[in-house]
């Protein structure tokens, strides 16, 4: 790390492909499959955060939930916490749940509408913990204090709150067994911008409060660099940059990461008109991805390599790496 | 709730009045003769008499009306008189509701001829609750599976092979080839010790069976169903998360939640179950409701039918509002204010 201390990997992912195999015709033969993360490979230090960002469909959400094994991944290794997870099943799994937790993106979806709040924070605590039941109501109050939700509502059922107080009662869920990783799959995706930041100071605070470990998954640039230490930035099931995250705003390497940046609105309408990168086109499909590099047919800066030759992944210092062929030379 | 469902009720009342002046209406139009299945021999003016004996000379809103009078005020009388032992009125003079072919009080018809219904029907009905619910919820967690695809042709089967067929199929091979079980269940028989109540459970597995698999094949693709949209929901991914058991999974969250629809689907069955199976008493001889329908409908017995018939519509409408009720029960979101 560029600060000088060498903090602890929490969760080492290597090699990781989520591959999801498409049925046709009447005997349901294999023909093909959709690479949803395609070789993704990146590492989490303890108390960060790590932005993930990319576009709808990029395979973000895939490789939040493959990491925390709510996929079974094609191949690759997920370390968390120094244990080998890619590969366990079952009750094994189910005996490291406690460690890594996931907050999802849709709140009202995401709770069972028939448990109350009260119920749905405590079923991690019952599964878990052997706990008497007053402790385990103190502990949900606890919870429920520490989100910022009012003590009265445990008796509640989840659809008679709004969007952000659903999505505290998700994070007093995701907090129950205080996990030392959490996924944040969008997170404030469903929410209106005043409770957005809301919400996302409440997970700042959290960390803070728990040295928390955030894979942070958005498509919003602006909350990403206002929350995130790193960023990786996806396309098309690969990671085509991470970098710390004020060298990744500041100056972007990769074309695309070049592109996304250029298209964050300004809120100034004296400011001097940005120069945006329009991409022509659309994202490839994930079933048949370009020959060489999957950004190939958009790229503005393409070149006759890029359709021959995936990029390697390069080691640009300072905590930088990207995968584009006209760094290689550099 | 309890505003709701009185509410339900007062509006309940209009709706079964209307009800029961269609079914009079329907029966009326109805081109049937309650002398026709007398022998031949009986002269056209007699049959006449008869029919005027029978009130069938009067108007057709004074006969329903009679019909309202003898129904809806003397015969609930009746029956508060022979719970209470009180003698309120004239009761010796009650005009009842009676049966034209039998002569005797409608009422006491169908008193008599519902435990059998019962019995046969509403434990086909509870068998076959316990056997969809056991195929429907494995055939969604392991959709396309093996067992999954025997289930679907189990119901499949069940559903479009009628019950006449499967009962006499039952017959030919149960009672004939094999001689396991009575063909003809006998009413009259007793229940006094073990050995008789074993004749009795061997007499009622047959037409029990019989229906059994026909609403077990319904039910169970309710379940299936009901499962396999509540298995892709977010919240089940939750449970999950957090690291939820398998069985948890499946049987707190998902099945809770899937039972929601079903529940509705067999309470609105229930009143099926007093109409008695038409097809099924008459193959297994079950003297139960069904049949004395069908009995009632043949000879023109109109006071009859109409009475039964008014009375499944008051088991349906009821079954309706208890379906409306447990749906408020099982679903937090739905509230009746």
């Amino acid at each position: 790390m560029a600060d000088g201390q060498d903090p602890r990997k929490l969760v080492e992912v290597s090699g990781l492909k989520m591959h999801f195999p498409i049925y046709a015709g009447i005997l349901r033969k294999q023909v093909g499959t959709v690479k949803a993360v395609d070789d993704v490979t990146f590492d989490i230090y303890e108390g960060e955060t790590l932005g993930l960002v990319g576009e709808s469909g990029c395979g973000k959400s895939t490789a939040g939930r493959a990491i925390l094994r709510l996929y079974d991944p094609t191949s690759g290794s997920i370390v968390i916490d120094g244990k080998e997870i890619a590969h366990l099943e079952g009750e094994a799994l189910r005996n490291l749940r406690p460690t890594m937790q996931m907050i999802f993106q849709d709140p009202q979806a995401s709770l069972n509408p028939r448990m109350t709040v009260g119920s749905i924070i405590a079923e991690p605590l019952l599964e878990h913990h052997a706990m008497k039941p007053k402790d385990r109501r103190a502990r949900v109050l606890e919870l429920m204090d520490a989100v910022g939700l009012n003590r009265e509502f445990a008796s509640r059922y989840p659809h008679e709150f709004s969007g952000g107080q659903r999505q505290r009662i998700g994070i007093a869920r995701a907090l129950a067994l205080n996990p030392k990783f959490i996924v944040c799959d969008e997170p404030i995706a469903a929410l209106d911008v005043s409770i957005q930041a809301q919400v996302v100071n409440l997970l700042e605070d959290l960390q803070e409060q728990f040295g928390l470990t955030y894979l942070f998954i958005s498509h919003d640039l602006s909350m990403v660099r206002h929350l995130a230490t790193r960023v990786a930035v996806m396309y098309l099931g690969k990671i085509v940059e991470l970098a710390p995250r004020d060298a990744l705003y500041a100056d972007p390497k990769h074309p695309y990461t070049q592109a996304l940046l250029s298209a964050v609105p300004n809120p100034d309408p004296d400011s001097v008109p940005q120069n945006r990168i329009i991409l022509n086109g659309d994202v490839p499909s994930p079933t048949n991805p370009p020959k060489g590099c999957n950004f190939c047919t958009r790229c503005p800066k393409v070149m006759d390599i890029c359709r021959e030759k995936d990029p390697a992944w390069l080691d640009l210092g300072q905590g930088r790496y990207a995968a584009c062929h006209l760094l290689e030379d550099a | 709730m309890l505003n709701y469902t009185l509410r339900r009720l007062m509006f309940a009342i209009p709706t079964l009045l209307l009800i029961s002046f269609i079914i009079f209406a329907i029966l009326d139009l109805a081109p049937n003769d309650p002398t026709a299945s007398l022998p031949l021999t009986i002269p056209p003016d007699v049959r006449q008499q008869i029919r005027e004996s029978l009130g069938l000379d009067q108007a057709m809103p004074i006969r329903y009306f009679k019909w309202c009078v003898q129904f809806f005020w003397n015969e609930p009388l009746n029956i508060l008189e022979q719970w209470t032992g009180w003698t309120i009125g004239d009761s010796e003079n009650r005009l009842r509701v009676i049966s034209w072919q039998t002569r005797s009080p409608v009422v006491d018809l169908i008193v008599e001829r519902m435990p059998q219904t019962l019995w046969v029907v509403g434990m086909s009905y509870v068998l076959g609750i316990l056997i969809a619910l056991p195929i429907g919820i494995l055939s969604a967690y392991k959709q396309y599976s093996w067992f999954d695809q025997f289930g679907t042709l189990f119901s499949m089967a069940g559903f479009s092979v009628p019950t006449f067929f499967t009962g006499l199929l039952f017959i030919v091979i149960f009672s004939v080839n094999l001689q396991l079980f009575p063909s003809v269940y006998d009413t009259t028989h007793e229940v006094t010790d073990w050995a008789s109540f074993w004749v009795q459970v061997r007499q009622m597995i047959m037409p029990t069976m019989v229906l059994a698999l026909f609403n077990a094949a319904q039910i169970s693709r309710f379940m299936r169903a009901s499962m396999l949209d509540n298995l892709q929901q977010d919240y089940v991914r939750t449970a999950r998360a957090k690291g939820v058991r398998e069985r948890s999974v499946v049987l707190i969250h998902v099945l809770r939640n899937s039972m929601i629809p079903v529940v509705t689907v067999i309470a609105l069955g229930v009143p099926q179950v007093f109409g008695g199976a038409i097809i099924t008493e008459q193959i297994f001889r079950v003297n139960g409701l069904g049949q004395l329908l069908i009995v009632g409908i043949q000879g023109a017995d109109i006071p009859l039918v109409q009475t039964l018939t008014f009375i499944f519509a008051v088991l349906i409408v009821a079954f309706n509002l208890v379906a409306d009720l447990l749906y408020g029960i099982l679903d937090p979101r739905i509230r009746y204010d």
